[in-house]
């Protein structure tokens, strides 16, 4: 048995040696019209393992390439890939893969296959790296693949306007991946922009999802990823995250995701999680939250939006603190009477207190549902009514005595004036 | 025809009451663009403004202003001048008068403060708010001789527009929620002169709330160009049917 477990070990040694030998002197083949090779797939398959493929700039009408050893493939001088609508471009089934620099484009929509520019198949250390793709079905697509970097990729598809969900595939598409890095790409014209299902202990940050029919950004089933510096604007229904715990989203921008059924950010089903420093912007709803605990929820910006918040009663121990909320038509809306969550400390502009004390907290507790709000989510067509005079009159008498509107979803301490995140840290250390 | 129409108008300007009105509305429109952070908001309160205040003394004014120049108007009828045109001049003067009083006070603050799209619907919204309340205080005016009876239809026709209509709906609304409501709002909202107005500037204001839900449907009726022009094209309706109907009860009637 002994003698088993060292044979592994010896057997495991040699092989990555040998593997980190072969990407030491690993030599370089070179593909272009006047090369040694002229096309990408025969490159690949001559090509020795930790071997360089550089691609000189031109145009190949290849696809089905399939790479499974270890191998760079490297593009120089903006070298493009056609698939000229007949299948697959990339697929990687072998670990430590990097492509780079390459423009892919053209793949048909393909109902039964999936078929994507660059697929990675239960493999890891694969890197994706600075590639422009164009007009796919699938732009990057990673299965069963751990420690994986998509770095400054630009996925662009097509004006989706009209188009079937079911038409179009997903920009960056991960699926059982753990410990991946997806970070400034520019992704548009997909389903999702940026779709993670099954996906641990990631980092997405610095991308620029937009135009996209449904979601900038979706993901379920993905605990422990940090969102950062992210830009999510104009997608059919924002972005929407589910059935997940652990999350850190913040500094991303989610702005003009309108529609019946959009959302800046769509939480169903999300725990434990923290929202930071987040800028929701001309959203029809910026943050609609279902099911979702123990939430903390601070220091971001609801400016414009139709709704701030939209917070459904199956949620509870959420926390909202330091929030601007600036010229929404509606600050919260909820659907029931029972609130479980608690606000403080955050600035209002439709606040109309007054401060005594000058310690910049008003001294009379505000309430952000207003009887309005109640109604519109009883009666969807009472919208039309929004700022009547008689609208406005119903929620000042319900203000002074509050009858409907929930009692105990009210900020006891809202500020008086509006917060700057970056140079109001005293104040907020001081009302902490 | 003009030539009355001159007179009323300089009537109207020498009594100093739509001058004042003017400075008024040119110190509140100020004061919201100056006071408020956005332009945005000092909208949102003119709008307040335009869909109260001016229907209120549009409707008062005129009212008043009928009953005070019957014995002119009396005067006139005894003249070989058509009826029909006495009654369109008269009307013309004040709703001219009260008209431009509102485009000075409020349409210039809006063009140097706050010049945009929504800023001109709520401008043209005003304008014909004003025509639409004094076409409303004519049918007032001329369905009775006595003075305060007349001033109390033209304030509960005020009343029943700027309040309890929306309070009304907003009741059948609630109270039928399990129906589809949409079209009926629609057609609802068309009733009410004001309501339509404020549609009108709203669809350019809260649009992020109001592409949500059934928001969206009303945004493709009434967000389109077409739509916008159906909506002014109520509008002018409510003109015209206050004040033909009162002109062939004024052209028929016993002075």
């Amino acid at each position: 048995m002994k003698d088993l477990n060292k044979l592994y070990f010896t057997l495991c040694t040699l092989a990555v040696l040998s593997l980190k030998v072969n990407v030491t002197f690993g030599d370089t083949l070179k593909v272009c019209k006047t090369c040694d090779y002229t096309s990408v797939k025969q490159a690949v398959k001559q090509a020795k393992p930790g071997e360089t493929v550089l691609i000189e700039s031109g145009v190949y009408q290849e696809y089905g390439i399939e790479i499974n050893k270890p191998l760079t493939v490297l593009g120089r001088n903006n070298p493009v890939i056609d698939g000229n609508y007949k299948g697959q471009i990339f697929t990687v089934t072998a670990s430590n893969v990097t492509i780079e620099g390459l423009t892919i484009k053209n793949i048909a929509t393909s109902y039964r296959h999936d078929d994507a520019a660059i697929r990675v198949v239960e493999q890891s250390n694969v890197r994706i790296l600075n590639n422009t793709i164009l007009n796919t079905f699938f732009g990057i697509y990673l299965q069963y693949s751990d420690n994986c970097v998509v770095k400054g990729n630009v996925v662009t598809g097509k004006d989706v306007t009209g188009l079937n969900e079911s038409s179009l595939g997903n920009a960056i598409h991960l699926w059982y991946c753990d410990n991946a890095v997806i970070s400034n790409n520019k992704v548009k014209g997909h389903r999702d922009g940026i779709y993670l299902e099954f996906v641990k202990d990631s980092e997405v940050k610095n991308n620029l999802s937009q135009h996209n029919l449904r979601y900038g950004l979706h993901f379920m089933f993905s605990d422990r990823n940090v969102y950062t510096h992210n830009i999510f604007r104009e997608n059919g229904a924002g972005v929407a995250v589910m059935y997940t715990r652990d999350i850190r989203m913040e500094h991303n921008t989610f702005e003009n995701n309108w529609g019946a059924a959009a959302y800046g950010l769509l939480l169903k089903d999300i725990s434990n999680s923290v929202i930071y420093n987040n800028r929701f912007s001309r959203n029809t709803t910026a943050i609609y939250m279902e099911s979702s605990s123990r939430l903390d929820i601070q220091r971001n910006n609801f400016d414009r939006n139709g709704w701030a918040v939209r917070l459904l009663s199956s949620c509870t121990d959420d926390v909202f603190k330091f929030n601007n909320f600036t010229g929404n038509s509606f600050d919260v809306s909820t659907n029931s009477d029972s609130q479980l969550n608690h606000f403080e400390n955050n600035y209002w502009d439709k606040y109309s207190g007054y401060d005594l004390n000058k310690d910049q907290v008003g001294d009379v507790p505000y309430r952000p549902v207003s009887l309005y709000s109640m109604l519109v989510e009883r009666v969807p067509p009472s919208v039309m009514f929004m700022r009547s005079f008689m609208v406005d009159m119903l929620d000042n008498i319900e203000k002074v005595l509050p009858s409907f509107i929930p009692e105990n979803l009210v900020d006891e301490k809202p500020l008086m004036s509006k917060i700057d995140h970056d140079n109001d840290r005293k104040l907020a250390q001081v009302l902490r | 025809m003009s030539k009355i129409i001159k007179y009323v108008f300089y009537d109207i300007i020498r009594n100093k009451i739509v001058l004042a009105y003017t400075l008024f509305l040119l110190l509140l429109s100020i004061g919201l663009f100056n006071l408020g952070g956005s332009p945005d908001k000092a909208v949102l309160s003119l709008l307040n403004l335009v869909l109260l205040t001016v229907p209120l003394i549009s409707i008062v004014f005129a009212t008043t202003h009928f009953y005070n120049s019957y014995e002119f108007i009396e005067l006139l009828v005894a003249q070989p001048i058509n009826r029909k045109k006495i009654f369109m001049s008269e009307y013309l003067g004040v709703a001219g008068s009260l008209s431009g009083a509102f485009i000075v006070g409020v349409g210039v603050p809006v063009l140097l403060f706050g010049a945009s799209l929504t800023g001109f619907y709520l401008l043209l919204t005003g304008v014909f708010i004003t025509f639409i309340f004094v076409a409303l205080a004519f049918l007032a005016s001329v369905i009775t001789r006595d003075k305060a009876k007349g001033i109390g239809i033209a304030l509960l026709l005020w009343f029943y527009f700027a309040l309890i209509y929306d309070g009304i709906v907003l009741f059948i609304l609630y109270a039928f929620a399990d129906y589809p409501l949409e079209n009926a709002t629609l057609a609802m909202t068309a009733m009410n002169p004001v309501d339509l107005g404020r549609i009108i500037v709203l669809l350019n204001l809260d649009v992020s709330a109001l592409m949500g839900y059934t928001g969206a449907l009303y945004k493709s009726i009434l967000g389109s160009l077409w739509g916008i022009g159906l909506a002014f094209g109520l509008l002018l309706l409510w003109i015209l049917v206050p004040i033909l109907s009162s002109r062939s009860i004024f052209s028929k009637r016993d002075l």
